[in-house]
């Protein structure tokens, strides 16, 4: 019996392992590899992305290295001091990312306080349509956002992407689920205190929420700083496109740098995902039950 | 008289403080995303903005009809039924390995969270240097064949795939979709399995069930609602794969790859509202009608174990 169970856990434990590495590899070899110098990347993957200067070496098969044999932060000074197109392009994500993180996180624990506070079945409904909008896919969703755009005027400008992320209805769905578990004796007994509402959403409800208000705003980040529809309809000026679209234009002969843009490019979301883990594992949960 | 005035008064200031509250989000949703779509629903039954002649079905014909449409829609329609079961079945996987006993538990949680806020822009590198013509993947399996001798998988042969070239150019976008989306439904599942209630599954060992009896009859009954929200959220999530496929191939792809977005891509960019709004019309409807369906399964599934 007691055999049985060291198997059974040795098995698991490989299972568990070969997972873990299917799933860290991507992340970990695009990290490793942007430490590594132009002649390294073009001898590796040389077979991949074309011929690499003229009498490099080139190593006949691709050539997968975890560490590379020499260390260098070449490629990131280049992206950082010499090619101004790739921070223009990750500037270009900032600016676009996050007013509409910091707006949709507020503009939605409004709405999610009025949602928790005052119930009505009118708002029972809105509730509702709101929840539909979210589970519409982009397809659907962006062709209304596109005729608004061009009726207000603000196709190729950044309102057309702002506009529409600033009241997108996911956090709001959140947010009323994770306000609606504040306990209302709570805000009976600032009432009673003779607090205002403005204050009882300040002072109760949005410090109960935080965890809840730093999942949403690591979603919604996750969610912009991905983004590609949207730039490649709205903005039709490929300048002022975000890094998520312009990286897969990068060519063959600059593929070091690019592995370094694609690490800086991922910096932002992965710190805020280790930082911010336990709230995101207690949003997900949360967003889960779209009955309750 | 007085104390009906206060709380008249009172009410009044209820509804002000709760219209308030909504107001920035109700007018932006309504701007942004409601009205318009009562636009786009006149649109698709009119011939043009400015004939505006009511039109019938036509537009829809139209669509429907179209080649590039229906190869989209088919394409669209594989993915998700790839991609959908096998991330509902292996997110259920990873969650029920992870309620097991095991080393390091919390840090592989991390791990198989961690690819979901990995932009899919940064990984596009590594996932040509592993699924090009001549890559790892090919390069990894020829090394098996060569040294197992169980099947034959050679270069100068012209055997090696072109995975994002080939009829199999939808897999490598399935494992970018698994990598990204496992996680997120893991977390969904090992939240769902925690609610199970331990007394139940006591009794169930007490009484001798087996753990493959205790997981079919007892722990997917427990799941159902959440099999069904990750369902949904999967069949939503695979509707937005063009954004792999767009940064992988570019706008004009292996035909297998030709998704609805990319359809929609080039009725903006001719600007055929007309088209558009149909297609927009058509797509929510199915959306609806698979999400309506599947709570209709659900329902008639789980009603035994739902108060």
């Amino acid at each position: 019996m007691k055999k049985h169970h060291l198997s059974s856990l040795i098995l698991r434990t490989a299972v568990a392992g070969f997972f873990a590495l299917l799933f860290l590899m991507p992340t970990v070899l695009t990290l490793s590899n942007s430490f590594m110098s132009q002649a390294e990347i073009s001898a590796n993957y040389g077979v991949i992305f074309g011929s690499p200067a003229e009498g490099a070496y080139m190593s006949e098969r691709v050539n997968l290295k975890l560490i590379p044999d020499m260390v260098t932060f070449r490629q990131f000074s280049t992206v950082l001091l010499m090619s101004p197109d790739y921070l223009f392009r990750f500037w270009n994500s900032v600016i676009l990312v996050v007013p509409i993180v910091i707006f949709q996180v507020l503009i939605a624990s409004l709405a999610a306080y009025s949602f928790t506070r005052w119930r009505s079945r009118w708002k029972e409904v809105l509730f509702f349509s709101y929840i539909i909008l979210m589970l519409m896919p982009f397809q659907v969703t962006l062709v209304p956002n596109f005729i608004v755009a061009e009726r207000l005027n603000l196709l190729d400008t950044r309102w057309a992407i702002w506009l529409p992320g600033f009241v997108a209805p996911f956090s709001v769905f959140l947010l009323t689920k994770f306000m609606r578990r504040i306990p209302v004796s709570y805000i009976e007994a600032a009432k009673l205190d003779g607090a205002g509402e403005w204050q009882i959403f300040w002072r109760i409800a949005i410090p109960l929420c935080r965890g809840a208000l730093y999942a949403v705003a690591i979603l919604v980040f996750i969610d912009y700083w991905n983004m590609v529809e949207q730039p490649l309809i709205m903005l039709r000026d490929p300048m002022t496109h975000p890094l998520s679209v312009f990286l897969s234009r990068i060519n063959s002969a600059e593929i070091g740098v690019a592995f370094a843009v694609a690490t800086i490019y991922m910096i932002p979301s992965l710190l805020m995902f280790l930082h911010g883990e336990e709230y995101l594992i207690e949003g997900i949960t949360y967003s889960g039950g779209i009955k309750g | 008289m007085k104390a009906a005035v206060a709380k008249l008064n009172q009410r009044l200031g209820e509804k002000l403080y709760s219209g308030a509250f909504l107001a920035p989000s109700f007018i932006g949703v309504m701007i942004f995303f409601i009205i318009p779509f009562f636009v786009v629903g006149y649109y698709a039954f009119i011939d043009s903005p400015i004939g505006q002649n009511f039109v019938f079905f036509r537009n829809f014909e139209r669509v429907l009809g179209n080649l590039a449409f229906q190869t989209a829609t088919r394409h669209t329609i594989m993915f998700s039924a790839l991609a959908v079961p096998l991330a509902v079945v292996l997110g259920l996987g990873l969650a029920v390995l992870l309620e097991q006993k095991l080393p390091l538990k919390s840090q592989l949680r991390t791990f198989f969270l961690s690819p979901m806020m990995v932009p899919v822009a940064s990984i596009v590198l590594i996932w040509e240097v592993l699924f090009h013509q001549n890559g790892a993947i090919n390069d990894t399996l020829s090394n098996i064949a060569a040294s197992t001798g169980w099947f034959s998988y050679d270069r100068m042969a012209g055997q090696w795939v072109d995975w994002f070239y080939s009829q199999w150019a939808q897999l490598p976008i399935v494992a970018l979709f698994l990598w990204r989306n496992l996680g997120y439904n893991m977390i969904l599942f090992m939240a769902a399995l925690n609610n199970i209630p331990r007394d139940l599954l006591e009794v169930a060992d007490l009484e001798g069930a087996g753990p493959w009896y205790v997981f079919r009859k007892i722990k997917l009954r427990f799941l159902s609602p959440t099999i069904l929200f990750v369902t949904i959220l999967s069949v939503i999530n695979s509707f937005k794969v063009f954004r792999e496929v767009y940064l992988l191939t570019g706008s004009h792809p292996y035909g297998r790859l030709y998704m609805l977005q990319h359809y929609m891509n080039n009725m903006f960019q001719n600007l055929d509202y007309q088209s558009l709004a149909a297609a927009a019309l058509i797509m929510a409807l199915a959306v609806g009608i698979i999400i309506g369906t599947l709570f209709v399964v659900e329902h008639w599934y789980g009603k035994d174990i739902e108060g």
